[in-house]
């Protein structure tokens, strides 16, 4: 099959860490990708470096055929992107997010009417398209992130922890929706997630990166097999260890400062 | 591109629109500003002056400063994209920095200038007179070159900060001088040097010397003295913030 997404030794140096170690990888056009990783290991430099949000230090990207950093732009057309946080305007209302979107993707004027009303239609959001985004609860942002990213047909949508903070109920019906994109339009999702069940139930194949480096991928049975584990949680820690794990260099301070927040605001 | 530019610039003024509570808390400092000083320094300033009306003085100088407040507020937003994640949205999208620059300049600017159009009226019922139609049209270019100077700054100062932390700084040793020292309050006459010096390379004071001369006749450089200066300094201002703003990353 063709690959949609290719990766060449991607690299990505900040001052003296290196989060993304020359990792290369490909992912099949129609295919769900997950890619897992403990806190800090380098997933979501590596999602902001495919999406254009980060420059590599070196390496190549290629998605729906198109080099990242040459042809920008038209790389940037192919993929859909739901990002960890929120980035909806909540002063808006959500048709008008809508349309903003689809204004500074291109979609043809004639066919924006019909394709925000589809994608609304698909996460159940049509009948609310006139509230403030404000007004949203966490899941119905998630969902309209989701309908706002398929306005302009990608090829390939990415979804970097797309069901944190969110109740069972609501994963289930995102990981639904999702799931018939996939099946239906034959999209190609790319995902990150720390729930290993999901990563179980939805992955064609997983890759797992640890420390900058992708230390183990292939199928779930491969990945079973290879680590002589019974599930992909097992598989996981065995792989990557039972400490727990800073976000980055100096996520040390960061920690002991969100644990004694947390306390306070009772977290 | 156009399309683009528009519904940017559509963005900022719904926002701007929809925040009755900002658009009408941010005419409470003009207005007071106008009713203590023109009350307060008017006859000070008539003595001294030899029978002058201060309100025609100051009348330009509270609509300049309404608008650079407006503008470098309206900049300084991207922050707020930011914080909110809505940058990365636009960020990704298959368009140019170039354009996103344009688009926010050209809102900012925008709803400056409105709410340069409306202290001017409310001017009016403190005694102020605008002298006709062509004072006034002039009057519109140079307001719209101030507030598209400052919306400029604004997002140059923007693309180099993280978050609303520097604020304080910013309005208290940037903007605040700036408009203190523009000539909008008093006339830039026997001033000491390090004053008189900073006041000469002060943007605002070209854009307050110009409005004032086209809407009242007052005017210490010249009319196209002041145009030249106002829309160099535009140009220059929103080509460097054009150049930072390609650098910041989301």
């Amino acid at each position: 099959m063709q690959n949609i997404l290719s990766v060449q030794s991607l690299t990505k140096k900040f001052d003296d860490l290196t989060a993304v170690d020359g990792i290369s990888f490909d992912v099949e056009a129609g295919s769900i990708f997950a890619f897992l990783g403990p806190n800090g290991a380098g997933k979501s430099t590596t999602i902001k470096m495919l999406t254009t949000v980060l420059k590599p230090t070196s390496g190549e990207i290629r998605i729906n055929g198109f080099n990242v950093l040459k042809e920008q732009d038209k790389a940037r057309s192919s993929f859909g992107i739901v990002f960890q946080d929120y980035s909806l305007d909540s002063e808006l209302t959500a048709y008008e997010n809508m349309v903003y979107h689809s204004v500074v993707y291109k979609v043809p004027k004639a066919e924006r009417d019909e394709r925000i009303k589809n994608a609304l239609q698909i996460v159940g959001l049509w009948d609310r398209r006139d509230d403030f985004v404000k007004k949203y609860s966490g899941g119905m942002k998630r969902r309209l992130e989701i309908a706002r990213a398929l306005v302009h047909y990608p090829k390939v949508l990415f979804l970097d922890e797309p069901t944190v903070g969110l109740d069972p109920q609501t994963r289930k019906s995102i990981w639904n929706h999702i799931m018939t994109l996939n099946e239906e339009r034959g999209m190609t999702i790319f995902l990150t997630t720390h729930y290993m069940d999901e990563a179980e139930a939805m992955a064609d194949k997983i890759a797992i990166i640890d420390h900058g480096k992708i230390i183990e991928s292939g199928t779930l049975e491969e990945i079973m097999e290879r680590t002589e584990t019974e599930s992909l949680e097992e598989s996981f820690l065995k792989l990557t260890g039972r400490d727990i794990r800073d976000e980055n260099g100096n996520g040390g301070s960061k920690m002991r400062f969100m644990k004694s927040m947390g306390r306070r605001h009772g977290h | 591109m156009i399309e683009v530019i528009y519904i940017l610039w559509l963005r900022q003024l719904k926002h701007y629109w929809r925040s009755k509570a900002r658009l009408i808390g941010s005419l409470g400092q003009p207005l007071l500003f106008m009713v203590a000083f023109g009350f307060g320094f008017g006859p000070m300033y008539t003595r001294a002056s030899g029978g002058a009306n201060y309100m025609d003085y100051l009348a330009p100088g509270i609509v300049s400063m309404s608008i650079l407040f407006t503008a470098v507020f309206s900049g300084l937003e991207v922050i707020w994209d930011r914080q909110f994640g809505f940058l990365k949205e636009t960020f990704v999208a298959p368009i140019s920095r170039t354009e996103i620059m344009i688009g926010k300049t050209l809102g900012g600017a925008t709803i400056a200038m409105i709410q340069g159009l409306i202290v001017l009226s409310l001017t009016y019922v403190l005694g102020f007179r605008v002298p006709g139609l062509g004072s006034l049209a002039l009057g519109l270019v140079f307001m719209f070159l101030i507030a598209l100077f400052f919306t400029g700054l604004g997002l140059t100062i923007a693309s180099k900060m993280d978050d609303m932390h520097g604020f304080q700084l910013i309005m208290n040793f940037l903007i605040m001088p700036i408009f203190f020292l523009s000539g909008a309050l008093f006339p830039l006459e026997n001033l000491p040097p390090a004053i008189y010096f900073i006041s000469r390379i002060d943007p605002l004071t070209y854009g307050v010397d110009g409005l004032r001369g086209v809407l009242t006749g007052m005017n210490m450089f010249g009319i196209y003295n002041d145009l030249a200066v106002i829309v160099v300094l535009s140009a220059l201002i929103c080509t460097i913030g054009t150049l930072l703003f390609s650098k910041i990353e989301a």
